[in-house]
């Protein structure tokens, strides 16, 4: 770090690192945001706003440091602050959350993934987000109390409250479905368990 | 803290439950991860560009 920074405005160079960073992390924009709205058109949307936004701001952006990091928090701020001006957001997720499913109905996935997404869809936002972001995310719990912007200990409490009741709505089969598959979802999951178990 | 449960699963067996489910949030955040990035967002990023290098 030798000279003093440029402001981004005229760092091409600089300007072209972030977009290149920006871009691999577009996949993982999408996927945060679909566990945030359940609908993937909304989703879409969240993460180019927030991507366009991340763009934007990249002059604030210290390279080097958690840009993951940096464009979830961005994501999420986003995403809050829609949701403050639409009062019928709660109601669209939950009618996304039927889309979804719907447009998931692939013969092929494994039964379980839809049970877990109403699973999912079942926990407070709070829990939800911190779930996704230390057990699918990879982030570790102080890079998600920085992106959730709470304390380590609130993080860490979420997300094994989340985990505890997702795993009740599994066992009992309580997500909102007329209960055909009630059972399935957590055997197919314990098939998982059983080979994992075996794997050690 | 303990749940009682009909038949409540030996400690390993509940960690094993949680493993299994972690395995599958993975697998649905993954399945995002891993569709085709849409053409809109690498457009909008390059407009966005654009709109710079065009000045203002």
């Amino acid at each position: 770090m030798a000279s003093a920074r440029a402001p981004a405005e005229e760092d091409p160079e600089r300007d072209e690192a972030f977009r290149k960073e920006l871009v691999g992390l577009i996949p993982h924009l999408r996927a945060f945001a679909r566990t945030l709205c359940g609908d993937p058109t909304a989703a879409d949307d969240l993460a180019q706003d927030a991507m366009m936004k991340a763009w934007d701001a990249r002059a604030s952006f210290e390279m080097g440091t958690n840009m993951k990091a940096w464009t979830f928090m961005i994501l999420r701020n986003q995403f809050y602050s829609e949701k403050r001006r639409s009062w019928r957001q709660s109601q669209l997720d939950q009618e996304a959350a039927e889309r979804t499913l719907v447009a998931v109905d692939d013969p092929e996935a494994p039964v379980a993934l839809d049970e877990l997404r109403l699973g999912l869809r079942m926990l407070p936002l709070e829990q939800r987000e911190a779930l996704i972001l230390v057990g699918a995310g990879g982030f570790a719990y102080e890079e998600a109390a920085a992106i959730c912007e709470c304390a380590v200990g609130t993080v860490k409490s979420r997300v094994s409250r989340a985990r505890r009741a997702l795993q009740g709505i599994l066992e009992s089969g309580s997500y909102d479905r007329d209960g055909s598959s009630a059972g399935e979802a957590m055997s197919a999951i314990l098939a998982d368990a059983e080979r994992l178990s075996h794997a050690k | 803290m303990r749940r009682s449960r009909t038949n409540s699963p030996s400690l390993d067996e509940a960690r094993l439950r949680q493993q299994a489910i972690g395995v599958r949030l993975r697998q649905m955040f993954d399945e995002v991860v891993n569709e085709p990035v849409p053409d809109e967002f690498l457009q909008i990023l390059k407009r966005g560009d654009d709109k710079r290098s065009g000045g203002d």
